[in-house]
């Protein structure tokens, strides 16, 4: 191994997606050939350009979409000079200097400049308030301009243009987008798929203006709208500028390397100096310039191969393009402009909203336009580079690939197993195949470990599902049961579906199902009522409960038996009863011939054995005496044990009793992924039994031990210790904080016990413990969501609510009937 | 109301999408009526092959239900269990006119009287 300091020096120009990327290749082939220094424009590590649409729209954050962190530079030795770009190349002295006017020496330059935003040479373009949307400063101002409102106006109706439309138009302002020409992106799409768009995107409160040619922005000292060539004003407190870019080629013509329309560089992504080498957007090879990220991927591959390794070469790129705009689903890939000898297949399904053509010349795919219905995308574009002959599927082509390979029943196991190693998985990243399988035969054997390993499905995740595949398909029975997804009906984790629901401010089920394309038409028993508590809980007081998707005990607020007959738990607090409900309790059992009470391990009675129908006139006679539902069948707070404490016991340091009914009047009602058991004890004797609770007590003479994570059940878990606080009241508030932690971050149907050991007790201590201002805010919205859910539903049922659920609808006496006849 | 074979036995209205009412008979039997997503109508035994779980109370996702009790997936068309458990409840031919349910009052008695 060489010396960092006896290495040749390789230095980088621009710090974006092409750069690193060609860095991460290089050190993948040789790790210690090259001392490497990056410059980068922006003050920022790597992150990935192609998701700044999701960040404006607020899907993702930054630190979601870095690509290499810090971490990444110091580990591979590189050197990042980060908001401070290159100026100038001494070709001949072989040194570049940067704007602060730092210079530093080379073997090897690697320019990889990207592109600049093409401005249209309009008067009133460099007013204030005139952006590109190009990178994370343009993000941050169009988010500055949003949290005004007002109007915006985005010039070009392309890719960028109506992501960017997108994005505004979620945070709120009223957008126009003004395209030159008469459909949108068409450079992309044909006109069908164009008109389809153009409606959809109206259709969701945008303006679309079509050949609409903008003469002049104006504004006095900022930007206050757009007039058109034919007069039309527009007003706008934003303009942004999205008509296309190009190569950024100022600093290597200035160094007097070979620039067309690009830099120009051979195969191996040499440029016409053999010490320098370029890669990226900036580029121009044999003739094509390239604005996608695609090609990016393999020039990186043929300029490490080159460089470090056998070299193999470039051969130009095919592309596709997919929009990253949620819920609608566009898809284009090759030539589809027609002419001789092209032949279309075309698919249309109005009332789905969805178009299909592929374009074939002598029988072979040259091109295809999707919309709507995007998922054989993959198969098209790869048929389509690889020149395949479809002539004897011509037939179901257009129905895609399951059907077409499948007769109708689709394997997509069988589908990604076919698929050939350089099949592209991953298009955020430039994935394929081959190396998602060599990162799982290289020990990743989870979704997390393939996503840190090879960064397949770490971006946009849309490739999960197929990532989840090649795990099966490589490891067998092997796949750790990490991540998974809801259910079959999603290819979605349950984290994904949390942050989504929050992030695209969903607001009921089939909104879930439609913008995470779920592959149902209305879930299973599995996803629906996960789906029905992660709106409840992201919308406290403003969702409407979805009856039908609540498994039946909580739609009868009772527990099923086997027999098809229920029982029912009132609330004791603390575990606390008088005569009065002992009268209540003993009258119903009379009343309704209730075979069986018997005291439950929570310190309550259970009455066994009522019908249906009577629910509601028990719920009555019990709400009489007082009590209220003790939501013992639900995922829900149940019960907080109690043991008698210092008012009577000779060992009892604190108030048990009293804390644990105070605890309970906080937590009752509220829905959780699970049920959730609390107890209190009054020394550490812990009759309670508070260490193998969700949350426990244990009051000590000093003030109140906390204990999370523990249960009962098939895998007895004792508690983790999480804290020791001194008052009653901080013991109720760091309970409130721990329940919502619990209500927000896990997943549904996961216990407290199993959720700690997946993230972590140190996790809870750092959200819980060493975040006071987050535990206050977790505490302040857990009282905020308990504020709706207080109300018993017991009352309301035996009220007249939901009378239905209760009753026959009929009753069949086939004697009367066959009488009638 | 009788008219031919069918009974008419409510309005489409009182049971609610992806739902279920039930009709009982004198001798406890009953019939599970359940409305899909899509309006359609179907008609089962109130009781599932495995262990008798009333379907009605199970939650209603495309054409199917899945049973309260241990989570055994019927077929609302076939009555057949879904995926890899084996069992079968018997149908009623069920259908909606003018918006009241029209049950089969010939395969109903054969079916509670089972």
């Amino acid at each position: 191994m060489l010396a960092p300091s006896s290495r040749e020096r390789l230095v980088v120009i621009g710090n974006g997606m092409a750069g690193c990327r060609a860095v991460e290749e290089i050190l993948a082939r040789d790790a210690d050939r090259y001392a490497v220094t990056i410059f980068g424009a922006e003050p920022y590590v790597n992150y990935n350009r192609i998701m700044l649409s999701p960040v404006l729209a607020g899907e993702k954050s930054f630190d979601d979409i870095v690509i290499n962190t810090a971490e990444w530079y110091a580990d591979n030795g590189i050197e990042l000079v980060a908001g401070d770009p290159v100026i100038a190349v001494d070709r001949a002295e072989r040194t570049v200097t940067s704007q602060s006017g730092r210079t530093v020496d080379y073997d090897r330059l690697l320019i990889a400049t990207g592109s600049d935003p093409f401005i249209i040479p309009v008067p009133g373009k460099d007013l204030p308030g005139v952006i590109s949307f190009r990178d994370m400063k343009d993000v941050d101002t169009m988010l500055a301009a949003a949290g005004q409102g007002g109007d915006a106006v985005v010039i070009g109706g392309g890719l960028l243009g109506l992501e960017a439309a997108h994005g505004l138009s979620l945070r709120g302002m009223k957008v126009t987008v003004i395209h030159l020409m008469p459909t949108l992106m068409e450079r992309q799409l044909d006109e069908a798929a164009g008109w389809l768009l153009k409606t959809e995107l109206e259709s969701r409160g945008q303006t679309i203006l079509t050949g609409a040619d903008t003469a002049e922005i104006f504004g006095d000292g900022k930007v206050e709208g757009v007039r058109l060539k034919d007069g039309t004003e527009i007003p706008a407190s934003l303009v942004v500028m999205a008509v296309g870019i190009r190569p950024s080629t100022a600093l290597a013509r200035k160094a007097g390397l070979a620039v067309g329309r690009g830099i120009q560089v051979d195969d191996h992504m040499v440029t016409s100096d053999p010490a320098v080498l370029a890669v990226g957007e900036c580029v121009e090879h044999d003739g094509n310039v390239y604005g996608l990220v695609a090609p990016l991927w393999e020039m990186c591959r043929a300029l490490a191969d080159g460089l470090v390794a056998e070299p193999t070469g470039y051969r130009g790129s095919v592309t596709s393009t997919k929009l990253k705009v949620s819920g609608i689903d566009v898809f284009s890939a090759g030539d589809f402009s027609g002419g001789e000898g092209a032949e279309d297949i075309v698919l249309r399904d109005a009332s789905r909203g969805v178009y299909k053509r592929v374009v074939l010349r002598e029988d072979k795919v040259v091109g295809a336009v999707l919309y709507g219905d995007t998922a054989d995308g993959g198969w098209y574009f790869d048929l389509l580079r690889k020149n395949e002959d479809v002539s004897e599927i011509r037939d179901v082509l257009i129905f895609g690939q399951a059907f077409a390979q499948g007769g109708g029943r689709a394997d997509p196991k069988a589908a990604v197993a076919a698929l050939s190693d350089d099949a592209e998985i991953c298009g955020c990243n430039g994935v394929s195949k081959g190396q998602v399988v060599a990162s799982i035969q290289g020990g990743a054997c989870s979704l997390d470990a393939v996503r840190a390993t090879c960064k397949a499905s770490a971006s946009c995740g849309s490739c999960t599902g197929l990532v989840e595949t090649i795990l099966a398909l490589t490891l067998g029975d092997d796949v750790e049961s990490g991540p998974r997804t809801i259910c079959k009906c999603s290819s979605f984790t349950h984290d994904d579906v949390r942050r989504e629901i929050v992030a695209q401010h969903m607001r009921s089920i089939p909104e879930v199902m439609q913008k995470l394309h779920w592959t149902t038409p209305d879930g299973c028993s599995s996803c629906r009522p996960a789906l029905n508590y992660y709106l409840l809980c992201a919308l406290p007081g403003d969702y409407v409960d979805d009856q039908q998707s609540r498994f039946v005990n909580e739609r009868l607020h009772a527990n099923i038996q086997k027999d098809g007959t229920y029982s029912v738990v009132p609330r004791m607090w603390g575990g606390l009863t008088n005569p009065r409900e002992l009268r209540a309790i003993a009258d119903v059992v009379e009343k309704y011939n209730a075979p069986m009470v018997k005291v439950t391990g929570g310190q309550r009675l259970d009455i066994f054995g009522i019908r249906k129908d009577d629910l509601p006139a028990v719920w009555a006679d019990l709400n009489a005496a007082g009590m209220v539902s003790g939501h013992a069948y639900g995922k829900a707070l149940r019960t907080v044990k109690t043991c008698v404490g210092s008012e009577w016991c000779r060992f009892g340091t604190q108030d048990s009793t009293g804390l644990g009914v105070r605890t309970e009047k906080m937590t009752w009602g509220s829905w959780m992924p699970h049920k959730f058991k609390i107890a209190v004890s009054g020394c550490p004797r812990n009759c309670a039994e508070a260490t193998i609770k969700d949350f426990g007590i244990v009051c000590v003479d000093s003030g109140y031990e906390l204990h999370v994570g523990g249960n009962g059940g098939i895998k007895v878990r004792a508690t983790d210790f999480l804290c020791k606080v001194s008052t009653e009241q901080q013991a109720l508030d760091y309970c409130g904080a721990f329940i919502q932690l619990y209500r927000e971050e896990a997943w549904y149907l996961e216990r407290t016990a199993p959720w700690i050991e997946r993230v972590g007790i140190e996790h809870i201590r750092r959200r819980i413990v060493d975040d006071e201002v987050g535990r206050e805010a977790l505490t302040s919205r857990f009282l905020y969501s308990q504020s709706f859910s207080q109300e018993d539903p017991w009352a309301e049922r035996a009220a007249g609510k939901d009378r239905e659920q209760h009753a026959h609808l009929g009753e069949f006496r086939p004697l009367e009937i066959l009488a009638a006849e | 109301m009788v008219t031919g074979d069918w009974i008419d036995v409510g309005a489409l209205v009182e049971i609610p999408l992806r739902g279920a009412r039930t009709i009982k008979a004198a001798n406890g039997e009953e019939i599970a009526i359940f409305r899909t997503a899509g309006n359609k109508l179907y008609a089962l035994a109130n009781r599932c092959p495995h262990k008798q779980g009333h379907l009605s109370q199970g939650i209603v996702h495309g054409e199917a239900v899945t049973c309260p009790l241990h989570n055994w997936r019927i077929s609302l068309v076939t009555g057949e269990a879904l995926g890899d458990d084996e069992g079968c409840v018997p149908t009623i031919p069920a259908r909606v006119d003018a918006g009241r349910i029209l049950v089969s009052r010939m395969a109903m008695m054969a079916t509670l009287a089972a």
